[in-house]
């Protein structure tokens, strides 16, 4: 797609696409021109910038905490060591006051979803035309930094969450109370499949909210820049400022909601109902 | 927004980054984290053992020199009253040496004042007997008038 003097909509539908690379059926392996073709390779295609955007900022995130915990001593907290500790500590009080077990994967997972989403919806905070342009500048067709607008990278993570729920479900209760739990309650074993129809839809419902709130106020987000972005340009600073001051706060609160939810899903899991 | 392998890819890269902050960010941070906990309550823990310690060493400090006052008086007083006793020891010695030496001296004027009247006798007795001679022309004699002039000399 042309960015020379592009129509709003297709400047849109250019902002919005990701960098595909997969199997399409006439051309073979190869990164997709366009929307249409993307969709035409189906389930065997990978978004590469969602990917190496989400995978680096991943790594970043455990560069800056194993910097962090290789200095960490019980003397007085340093640079690096003292953000370190703020972030620990407040994931740690979280979980605690919400998870009454003990597990030592809990805290870090919360840890991991926290920094990782909020450095993933930090790319939202990048102005929407910079990396799309200087990509293009570079020869790459498509180019979208916010791995959290694209579905796949939030729901890749919210299915983690779920096979945990569904695993320590399983390891707390057995399998037998798992699946009593699903079937036997709220009412009674005469109405084994009404029950596990609301409990059913109860569980899926878990990892599908998590991913789709996420997914929705990013995706909210940033296509409102990229509308704000077709102002004239007299009048972008004058909605885009408040807008992304709004948005920091919007960014901040989903990975907290997002860690938030995913410990209580786990404690929940770790209760006997 | 299609659902893809990117899906896969990012449950992936979300269990390995799980795993290396389980294995490798939390343990030592929240570790360091518990043992500057404790490090702190001991410290404090031993603010307040100083606090109590400080307390107990000052009334101490405050009986010891109560006790050092005491003595202090004690000894002075034992000073004082020695100090006095050796005065008047001082004092009495002096006065019996004195009352000695006076003795001794009334002695020797007693001895020097009968030598002195003995001498004296003597010599009036011998004048006595020269103021006789020469008033009665003749010499006495002395044989015959022995009794005489021993009775003189008895008499001055």
């Amino acid at each position: 797609m042309a960015l020379q003097n592009p129509t709003p909509s297709e400047y849109i539908q250019h902002h919005l696409t990701n960098l595909t690379y997969g199997y399409h059926p006439d051309n073979g392996w190869s990164f997709a021109h366009g929307a249409q073709e993307a969709s035409e390779m189906g389930f065997l295609a990978i978004h590469v910038d969602t990917m190496a955007w989400s995978v680096g900022l991943g790594i970043f995130f455990c560069w800056l905490f194993r910097v962090g915990a290789k200095a960490a001593h019980a003397g007085v907290p340093t640079g690096v060591l003292n953000f370190v500790e703020l972030m620990v500590e407040f994931v740690d009080k979280s979980v605690k006051e919400t998870f009454h077990g003990t597990s030592s994967l809990i805290a870090p997972l919360a840890l991991t979803i926290c920094c990782w989403i909020f450095l993933m919806n930090l790319m939202d905070l990048v102005p929407v035309d910079l990396a799309p342009y200087l990509f293009m500048a570079a020869g790459v067709e498509y180019m979208k930094i916010v791995p959290t607008t694209d579905v796949n990278a939030t729901l890749g993570m919210s299915i983690g969450v779920f096979l945990l729920i569904i695993f320590y479900s399983i390891q707390i209760k057995g399998v037998g109370g798992f699946l009593g739990e699903l079937t036997l309650q709220p009412f009674g074993k005469w109405m084994i499949p009404f029950n596990l129809l609301l409990e059913g839809v109860g569980l899926i419902a878990k990892p599908i909210s998590l991913a789709l709130r996420l997914f929705g106020n990013l995706y909210a987000g940033e296509l409102i820049f990229i509308l704000i972005a077709l102002l004239p340009f007299y009048l972008q600073w004058f909605l885009s400022v408040p807008w992304a001051i709004f948005h920091i706060l919007v960014i901040v609160l989903q990975a907290f909601i997002f860690m938030m939810l995913t410990i209580v899903y786990l404690s929940m899991a770790h209760e006997h109902h | 927004m299609n659902l893809n392998l990117t899906l896969i890819g990012q449950l992936i890269a979300f269990t390995i980054f799980v795993i290396f902050c389980m294995k490798y960010v939390w343990p030592p941070i929240s570790g360091a984290l518990a043992e500057r906990q404790k490090k702190i309550a001991e410290g404090l823990d031993a603010a307040d053992k100083a606090a109590r310690d400080l307390e107990s060493a000052k009334s101490q400090i405050e009986d010891e020199l109560k006790q050092a006052r005491t003595q202090v008086t004690e000894l002075l007083e034992q000073a004082n009253k020695r100090s006095s006793q050796i005065v008047e020891e001082a004092q009495d010695k002096a006065r019996a040496e004195a009352e000695k030496i006076m003795a001794s001296a009334q002695a020797q004027i007693a001895q020097d004042a009968a030598q002195a009247r003995e001498s004296l006798r003597a010599d009036v007795a011998k004048l006595a007997v020269v103021g006789a001679e020469r008033v009665l022309g003749a010499t006495v004699d002395q044989a015959a008038h022995k009794k005489l002039l021993a009775e003189l000399a008895e008499e001055l």
